[in-house]
């Protein structure tokens, strides 16, 4: 779906690369979820897969089209949707049906289709009911499904949520993520971008940024297993993971692949 | 407090002013406003009084929501009641040292009268009918036109559009860093007027710095979301005229033609 080769990024004014030699290769279908901490290049590496950045050294290539064309600009976006992290500032609408209407409108899409468009990606997030309200009376969690039913109605092929739950209080990171994991049923290719690292424990695949560069990449079981390398990044354990380390290392006989509450109690009461 | 700005004044509602396209809506009320400084004796006046109730009565709009309208131009009202009162020359019917009123005056005082409020009841009746996306639409597809001549119709319309969503995010925020200031101390209710305006600079300055930011990210959003200006652009709502709005184009024909055959007789 998506390959980066060898890309650097540097922003005008910056003397170091926010994006370093980068590789990476997106499969079809998968669920990638990118961690790091502030300032480590996730929401640069984030823009430069839908052309709102272009690359100073290297290629990104969506689906066999170079991002630098400016001709391939407006079909990459279509392919690739972006949800990002403040709900206010992305939202152009006063009512959520023209909300979700403003991409297809952008693509041109007939007035019917962009209707039956609605009715289902309103649907998908489970905000049908809200059709005719203005968006800024909605909690932060709504404004969100609003902004992923608002990319879901262009009918991308992936979904990168840049940091889309930062900003939520805990109900509406939920209803996010819940949404999220529904996408992922239905076969969309999704890059979640986080520094909550209990949120990559769904993931097919988790990234670790460092500095620019991806300095970890493989399973969350994998991944979570390196604690020292982990915790050299700055990344917070999620407190289940960090207590079934803590019980391990004071000499409990726990499997090592606990990466969710329910595995950490089942496996407590075989022990007991 | 600041939440009980509302925007424009729109007041929601099913009537057949509601549902008329805002063009005819904006095209009527400009072809009325020319009809009104056409207008120059009673029975005119009591025509258009009379279009003017007919329509608040369609609208459904209860009558003291288009008072309310006419209150914030009492001041106006009067001094243009007083300066047409006592300053116009003929024939003088009352006088008191050197206070005089002319026969002239009386009429022409009470003509201006009418005709101001007569004015602001059938425009508020416009903006209280129309929601504002409603209005920015109708402007851009009624200036569309002129995009061949340079100018842009699109942008206008969207710049608008805009700007009405962000308000209630914009009054949100205001009031968030109103209280933070507040909490540390800073007093925006006393003093005299100078010290209330250097009181809000605090206050500006976070909001102005948020604002841009906000746009910087507003833009991205909208270009990820392939957004490229009006060109090649579908809209879910397109506008229609329909019978109704021939209807009303009617009528105001009947109307004008009604005010300038009683400006004959």
């Amino acid at each position: 779906m998506i390959r980066l080769e060898n890309v650097t990024f540097t922003y005008m004014d910056d003397d170091f690369p926010a994006v370093d030699d980068v590789t990476l290769h997106i499969e079809e279908g998968s669920f990638v979820v990118l961690i790091g901490h502030n300032g480590s290049g996730k929401s640069t590496l984030a823009r430069l897969l839908n052309a709102l950045l272009i690359p100073t050294h290297g290629d990104v290539w969506v689906d066999n089209m170079n991002t630098k064309e400016e001709d391939n600009i407006w079909e990459i976006r279509k392919k690739v949707g972006m949800v990002f992290q403040n709900p206010d500032n992305q939202l152009v609408s006063t009512v959520v049906e023209e909300e979700v209407a403003f991409g297809p409108e952008n693509l041109g899409v007939e007035p019917e289709q962009i209707e039956e468009r609605i009715t289902k990606s309103l649907e998908q997030v489970g905000m049908s009911s809200y059709r005719k309200h203005p968006p800024h009376m909605l909690s932060g969690g709504q404004k969100q499904r609003i902004a992923i039913a608002g990319v879901l109605a262009m009918e991308p092929r992936m979904i990168v949520f840049d940091e889309s739950t930062a900003m939520l209080d805990p109900q509406g990171r939920k209803e996010v993520l819940e949404t999220i994991k529904a996408l992922k049923k239905k076969d969309m290719t999704i890059l979640l971008i986080t520094h909550f690292m209990e949120e990559a424990v769904f993931a097919d695949r988790v990234l670790v940024m460092d500095d620019g560069k991806i300095v970890m990449d493989g399973s969350p079981k994998e991944i979570f297993s390196r604690t020292e390398e982990l915790h050299s990044y700055q990344m917070e354990f999620p407190e289940v993971i960090d207590l079934a380390n803590t019980l391990r290392s004071a000499g409990m006989n726990l499997t090592t692949d606990i990466l969710e509450r329910d595995q950490l109690v089942t496996e407590l009461c075989r022990l007991l | 407090m600041l939440r009980d700005i509302t925007v424009g004044q729109y007041y929601p509602g099913n009537s057949i002013l509601h549902r008329l396209d805002p063009r005819t809506k904006l095209i009527g009320t400009f072809l009325f406003i020319i009809v009104i400084f056409m207008v120059k004796t009673s029975p005119q006046y009591l025509l258009l009084g009379l279009f003017v109730l007919l329509n608040v009565f369609l609208s459904k709009v209860p009558l003291r929501f288009i008072i309310r309208g006419l209150r914030s131009i009492v001041f106006i009202l009067m001094f243009a009641f007083a300066i047409n009162l006592f300053f116009t020359p003929g024939t003088p019917i009352f006088r008191l040292w050197r206070i005089r009123i002319t026969h002239e005056g009386l009429r022409l005082a009470f003509t201006m009268m009418m005709r101001l409020v007569l004015l602001i009841m059938g425009t508020s009746l416009m903006t209280l009918t129309s929601s504002p996306i409603q209005l920015t639409d109708g402007i851009e597809r009624l200036f569309s036109p002129l995009k061949r001549v340079g100018f842009p119709a699109h942008e206008v319309a969207m710049m608008m559009s805009i700007a009405l969503r962000f308000i209630p995010t914009l009054l949100e925020e205001t009031d968030k860093i109103m209280k933070a200031q507040m909490a540390r101390g800073a007093d925006f209710e006393s003093g005299r007027l100078l010290q209330r305006a250097r009181a809000l600079v605090p206050l500006l300055v976070p909001l102005f710095i948020a604002s841009f930011k906000r746009a910087d990210d507003l833009a991205n959003a909208m270009e990820a979301r392939c957004y490229r200006g009006g060109r090649g652009r579908t809209r879910l709502h397109e506008l229609r005229y329909s019978s109704r709005d021939f209807l009303a184009f009617l009528t105001l024909a009947f109307l004008t033609a009604g005010v300038y055959v009683l400006g004959i007789i």
